[in-house]
């Protein structure tokens, strides 16, 4: 009797309207054609662009175990207080094995459900490295035209290096946990710099004052350095504008704080959020939600680009050519260097 | 270009704790190459049916164990069909007693998967049944 059937496609305009129009079921489908990267999918994301712009995109990054997932469920639960809709993306690893994954971020979000104000999509990386994956972005603009004030992407536990987050989202929200590193970790390179705000969750435990000072340490030395903007950068290869950020007064820069929150109970959480709305007006004021959005604009661009141009070169290579190339390479007839050379002069 | 992949929601609804199987049965179906929604313990069959459809899910596994099955598995099902998913495979792993077999299945349940099921088994079951949309 209700036994499952294949249900027809619907057209790309179908699901636009429902998507504008709030319908949960083809917002959900519109999602999956363009994280399946179906091919009505650019028709469908041209036609959802005009309307998007309006959210303010939080990124939620850290390693894994720091309580991302229940941070992002109790920062969720405080914005609908606020009376603001959220949407809400959780990514978590595919194999590099077998491509199957196990996407358990619900499991924190039981409080979530029932609020017709929340969606909540979990997504694999599906082979991306950077903390999110390839159609992430995507995604957010969808969740965007459907019209969540608030959009919230948890990436994966990351390690020190996966800063992908920073060129998507508006506001990047490094997360830690007491008992994880020393001074040296706050001061190396990479996670730590793309934080707008810094939250030591899981403040219960102990050596939360370690690591607070940590921290703290390591923003003391970012502030009273001569790198004024540290936002981006290199990310989306573009220079840092060392003239604008001299001009820039003390007081109108953007200082990161180090939070507390006890995610589990709720404990600042408040404060994290309005830390949050601070930065978005902070964003707006000063002109950098311009130059952010220009520079992930660019970004979104030029991925869209190179993706395609990837495609055809990549069509264009004859496979029985590489693959006498990978046997004369095992067998050092010829290096991988001068064969890619080979390869590409064929083109 | 397309990547399609299934998607499995698996969930344990009712008030049952005993998570073990679920567990087991969300990694194997991992390890199959699906995309495994892991909800947790104590769902109700509304939430399991909201989680279904954020997720787009091709496929919903339900674990009982606690006899509740006749209750919470066509609930499952209506609340599904009613929502516009007609798509959706519902599959129940657990301790279903042979007499209720039937009735499950007549209440949309397609797979019903007893102790000592091989987890190929099922993954073979959703390759076979799953309503993926070309």
């Amino acid at each position: 009797m209700s036994k499952a059937t294949v249900q027809p496609r619907l057209d790309a305009a179908g699901l636009v309207q429902g998507v504008l129009e709030g319908d949960r079921l083809l917002l959900a489908r519109a999602i999956s054609r363009v994280e399946n990267q179906e091919r009505d999918a650019a028709e469908l994301l041209s036609a959802l662009y005009s309307h998007t712009g309006k959210a303010h995109i939080i990124g939620v990054t850290g390693a894994p175990g720091t309580g991302k997932s229940t941070l992002v469920t109790t920062l969720t639960q405080s914005y609908r207080e606020a009376g603001l809709s959220v949407g809400v993306v959780a990514i978590d690893p595919t194999s590099p094995f077998t491509g199957g994954a196990l996407l358990g971020d619900r499991v924190r979000m039981r409080a979530l459900a029932g609020d017709a104000g929340v969606f909540v999509r979990s997504m694999a990386t599906r082979g991306s490295l950077g903390g999110l994956s390839k159609t992430t972005g995507d995604v957010v603009t969808v969740l965007d035209a459907a019209g969540y004030e608030r959009i919230i992407v948890e990436t994966v536990g990351v390690g020190q290096a996966e800063v992908e987050i920073a060129s998507t989202a508006h506001t990047t929200l490094v997360v830690e946990a007491p008992g994880l590193g020393d001074e040296v970790q706050a001061i190396k390179a990479g996670i730590l710099e793309i934080a707008d705000v810094l939250v030591v969750n899981k403040a219960d435990r102990p050596g939360v004052d370690k690591t607070l000072r940590a921290l703290e340490m390591m923003l003391e030395i970012e502030n009273g350095g001569a790198r004024l903007i540290r936002h981006h950068g290199q990310l989306l290869r573009v220079e840092t504008p060392a003239a604008l950020a001299a001009d820039w007064e003390e007081e109108k820069r953007w200082k990161v704080i180090v939070m507390k929150t006890v995610a589990t109970d709720s404990s600042g959480i408040l404060e994290l959020r309005e830390q949050i709305e601070a930065h978005r007006r902070w964003l707006i004021e000063s002109g950098e939600m311009g130059v952010r959005e220009q520079l992930r604009i660019a970004n979104t661009l030029e991925n869209i680009v190179r993706a395609e141009l990837n495609r055809r070169i990549l069509a264009r290579l004859p496979e029985a050519g590489m693959d006498s190339m990978v046997e004369a390479i095992r067998a050092r007839r010829t290096d991988p260097y001068a064969a890619a050379g080979a390869l590409l002069a064929a083109l | 270009m397309s990547e399609r992949k299934i998607r499995v929601l698996v969930a344990k609804p009712g008030l049952d704790g005993h998570d073990r199987g679920a567990k087991v049965v969300a990694r194997s179906l991992r390890d199959a190459g699906f995309e495994v929604i892991y909800t947790g313990i104590r769902q109700t069959p509304q939430m399991i049916a909201e989680a279904a459809l954020q997720e787009d899910v091709d496929v919903v596994g339900l674990s009982i164990l606690s006899g509740a099955h006749l209750t919470l598995c066509p609930k499952v099902v209506e609340l599904l069909r009613a929502q516009g998913q007609q798509n959706v495979l519902v599959l129940v792993g657990g301790i279903v007693p042979d007499d209720d077999i039937e009735k499950l299945k007549a209440a949309g349940v397609e797979g019903i998967f007893g102790p000592g099921t091989s987890t190929q088994a099922i993954a073979d079951f959703i390759n076979q049944n799953a309503k993926v949309a070309a």
